[in-house]
């Protein structure tokens, strides 16, 4: 067993534990605590295959930032922990196994025709200036149109939370 | 570098288990918050597969196609969060089930 194969397992094995983790808690800042292992552990998933930039921007977007958003309004709004919900029974009879199938068959899939590939590690270095260069050169356009988004999603961000009555103010 | 081998496939049950994962809580979680995490885990399942085909075909536009991702994410984050406040705000819950009329 090669040192890349330990590591992509043990990556993996967080990764998988925080999801299911994810799912098991019933308190909402649980869960994000889980989710930012998750992306943690990705972000070594990334080094792995060689994109050193992808981890280093996984970490301070993902596991920074947008994490730390989904922590202060969790703060914020004072969630507590969620009620129990009523489970559907046809749901659980149906899903479960429906959900067991389908895994199966999509592994025995994925390994059956992509089992003798491999992926070398480190071959693909993912320096910042090929991607820069790629970024600003082939996919100019989409990172423009990029831009525009961002400034629209803070202009609505802002227009959406800012309390009603001063909204209501500044349209009088 | 010494090259050493981990099979694509790994990664792509491992990304879609991810992704499977956020399906799951989508559709039985009940708070709004946590359903929306559940978005992100699905994104994040995505991106991994999408650096593990760069690194396999040799095409580093899958990383660049990540960030993109990233940004979609980060303004869904802010936007949807922020609509999560406004609910807040005039429902006084952040349970979806008691989140069911558009109207007041």
């Amino acid at each position: 067993m090669s040192f890349h194969l330990i590591l992509f397992l043990a990556f993996g094995a967080v990764c998988v534990g925080g999801a299911v983790n994810l799912l098991a808690q019933r308190h909402p800042i649980n869960s994000a605590l889980s989710l930012i292992a998750v992306m943690a552990a990705l972000a070594g998933e990334y080094l792995l295959l060689g994109a050193e930039f992808v981890a280093a921007v996984q970490v301070i977007v993902y596991a920074g930032a947008i994490m730390v958003l989904f922590v202060f309004v969790i703060m914020l709004l004072n969630a507590g922990e969620e009620e129990e919900t009523k489970g559907s029974r046809v749901a659980i009879l149906l899903g479960v196994p429906g959900v067991l199938t389908g895994s199966v068959l999509v592994a025995w899939v994925v390994l059956r025709h992509s089992g003798t590939e491999s992926v070398a590690i480190g071959a693909l270095p993912g320096h910042p200036a090929d991607i820069a260069q790629l970024l600003f050169h082939d996919f100019l356009l989409p990172f423009e149109v990029t831009s525009v988004l961002i400034l629209i999603a803070i202009m609505g961000a802002v227009v959406l939370a800012s309390k009603p009555e001063a909204t209501a103010r500044k349209v009088d | 570098m010494v090259p050493s081998y981990v099979p694509l496939s790994y990664y792509l049950l491992l990304s879609g288990f991810l992704f499977a994962c956020g399906v799951v809580g989508f559709l039985i979680k009940r708070n709004i918050i946590t359903i929306f995490m559940s978005i992100e885990l699905m994104l994040n399942g995505v991106n991994l597969s999408f650096v593990a085909f760069a690194a396999h075909w040799h095409a580093l536009a899958g990383q660049v196609f990540v960030f993109f991702v990233m940004v979609v994410a980060a303004a869904e984050a802010a936007v949807g969060l922020a609509i999560i406040i406004a609910v807040y705000r005039t429902r006084e819950t952040l349970n979806v089930d008691q989140v069911n009329l558009l109207k007041l």
